[in-house]
């Protein structure tokens, strides 16, 4: 757990387990995150998510760095990674 | 990634609402139907997804508060200003459909053989997955020692009194009335804190195994209260509902 | 095809015809959208700037408060189609920030703490179109809301008035900003309903 508290309107990737699954076609709580920022190490299901109808930022728990985001664009959804070293 | 998990259905389904239940007067209990529901394990949950006739579609998550092997059930709570609570909690009815993604989720899960003893710890709507991980443990006949530290705002808010004023053998239910209580309350009447957790939970030398769920500011102030009595972070499973504005 | 789901719809208010943009549902609710956490910044240690001029100029708090300012009630529309019809504000006009700068670009990149951006055309910061606003209906803007102080471009999709904002920076081409680089649209004119890029 880090030292920062989570942002008290954020969730976490619990609530997005459905939306992974559906875009990775696999479980995807239970897999770690690696921050292309600074490195830290993070399971899914316990990291920053700001859920959103313009769209879905899922957060560094340590630096806030954006990792992931999905946005739904004309009922396609569209999903950038860039901000994650891995994810296993 | 996996590893035993049920397969989910990745895809959307068409559900029908069986019977409805008043909880308390924010909160009731859905009965689902679904036909080929590949069954579920306990904390998982659903997305749901309601579709108007001008074509507008709403998705939330909502935890199943069945336990595996027992029918599909939601239960909601009713939120000021939410557009999918309101009418799951008071349109609803008998015969309606909507869709359901899932069941989801690998990460807040129990089964008998993860162990214990278990500290569950509840802030008001958070009791739901909570309780799908009572009843699948006594269903089981598991015998592993739980305590349920249920934070929640008025004794009328509590969801599941009738079956948690009567726990299973092994299960003890602590609860904090933080806004107001009965006359004669004997128990805690604050949010949770430092204080209360180190009278509460298990110590850590005993290996326990946390589940913290509710509001984002409850799973963090008890996560982070918990650390600091000596649970390893990773044995302390979170899921966080954001900001309900109560 | 999904069923419908009986009795259910999006809460709505009614609306004089015309007066909302296409596509648009009025509401009377303030939703929070944010993509990141909430920032605390202490006024002792808010600022705000726009570089990329002939020099870079900045105020501390009680130098932006100290200019004129405008108290303006105008309708905003958000991408996700709810529309919030007039909503008062207090705040100062980007007219005053911008006339104390010389400059010659034609694009800003807005960008706010918690590294927040989004991109405007100079033309449409000015001209009486764009606050820095720091009240909302009378009381000071609530953090969780853009405060102490976000941009007001209420003829753009609210996406644009950034929350928490804290400058501009002057360029010379329009770069996007956060939700533009994820495929929401460079300009985003609601009375043309551009909300997605291409549209």
């Amino acid at each position: 757990m880090d030292d920062a508290a989570m942002d008290d309107f954020a969730v976490d990737g619990n609530a997005i387990a459905g939306l992974l699954a559906s875009v990775f076609g696999a479980e995807m709580t239970t897999a770690t995150g690696t921050c292309g920022s600074c490195g830290t190490i993070t399971m899914v299901a316990e990291l920053p998510v700001y859920l959103t109808e313009i769209g879905t930022v899922v957060r560094c728990r340590s630096c806030q760095s954006v990792l992931m985001v999905f946005v739904s664009v004309r009922e396609v959804t569209c999903v950038d990674l860039m901000g994650l070293a891995s994810l296993t | 990634m996996a590893g035993t998990a049920v397969r989910g259905r990745l895809t959307w389904q068409t559900v029908t609402v069986g019977t409805v239940m008043d909880e308390t007067p924010q909160v009731r209990t859905l009965a689902l139907s679904v036909p080929g529901w590949p069954g579920h394990r306990a904390g998982q949950h659903v997305d749901i997804r309601l579709t108007a006739d001008d074509g507008y579609q709403a998705e939330r998550a909502y935890s199943i508060a069945s336990a595996p092997g027992e029918p599909l059930a939601i239960t909601v709570e009713r939120l000021d200003n939410g557009e999918v609570s309101p009418y799951l909690t008071q349109d609803a009815q008998p015969g309606d459909e909507f869709e359901v993604r899932g069941p989801v989720g690998g990460y807040f899960v129990w089964e008998p053989d993860t162990g214990g003893p278990l500290l569950l710890a509840a802030g008001g709507s958070g009791v739901v997955p909570l309780h799908a991980i009572l009843r699948h443990r006594a269903r089981t006949g598991s015998t592993v020692p739980v305590k349920l530290l249920y934070s929640s705002r008025s004794w009328e808010d509590v969801i599941y009194s009738s079956e948690l004023d009567f726990p299973a053998n092994g299960v003890e239910v602590i609860y904090t009335l933080t806004r107001s209580q009965p006359r004669a309350w004997k128990g805690y009447a604050r949010r949770v804190d430092e204080q209360m957790l180190a009278e509460v939970a298990w110590p850590a030398g005993q290996g326990p195994l946390a589940y913290v769920c509710g509001p984002t500011s409850f799973v963090e102030s008890v996560a982070t209260g918990l650390v600091g009595l000596g649970y390893p972070a990773g044995r302390v499973k979170t899921e966080r509902f954001g900001a309900t504005g109560q | 095809m999904s069923p419908i789901s009986r009795g259910f719809h999006r809460k709505r208010e009614e609306a004089p015809a015309g007066r909302v943009p296409p596509g648009q549902y009025v509401t009377r609710d303030f939703p929070v959208l944010s993509a990141g956490p909430t920032p605390h910044t202490p006024l002792s240690g808010w600022s705000f700037s726009i570089t990329g001029g002939r020099e870079t100029k900045s105020w501390t708090w009680d130098e932006f408060r100290a200019l004129p300012t405008d108290t303006l009630t105008k309708d905003i529309h958000c991408v996700t189609r709810w529309s919030k019809l007039d909503t008062t504000w207090q705040g100062v006009s980007l007219d005053v920030l911008l006339g104390m700068v010389e400059y010659e670009s034609r694009y800003a990149l807005a960008f706010s703490d918690g590294g927040y951006t989004t991109n405007l055309p100079v033309a449409d910061l000015l001209g009486g179109q764009a606050w820095v606003a720091f009240n909302y209906e009378g009381a000071p803007l609530g953090a969780e809301h853009g405060g102490p102080a976000r941009l007001l471009v209420p003829h753009l999709y609210f996406w644009k008035s950034a929350k928490w904002v804290r400058g501009l920076r002057l360029r010379d081409t329009d770069e996007p900003g956060f939700w533009e680089n994820y495929g929401y649209h460079i300009y985003g004119d609601p009375w043309r309903e551009q909300r997605y890029a291409g549209d």
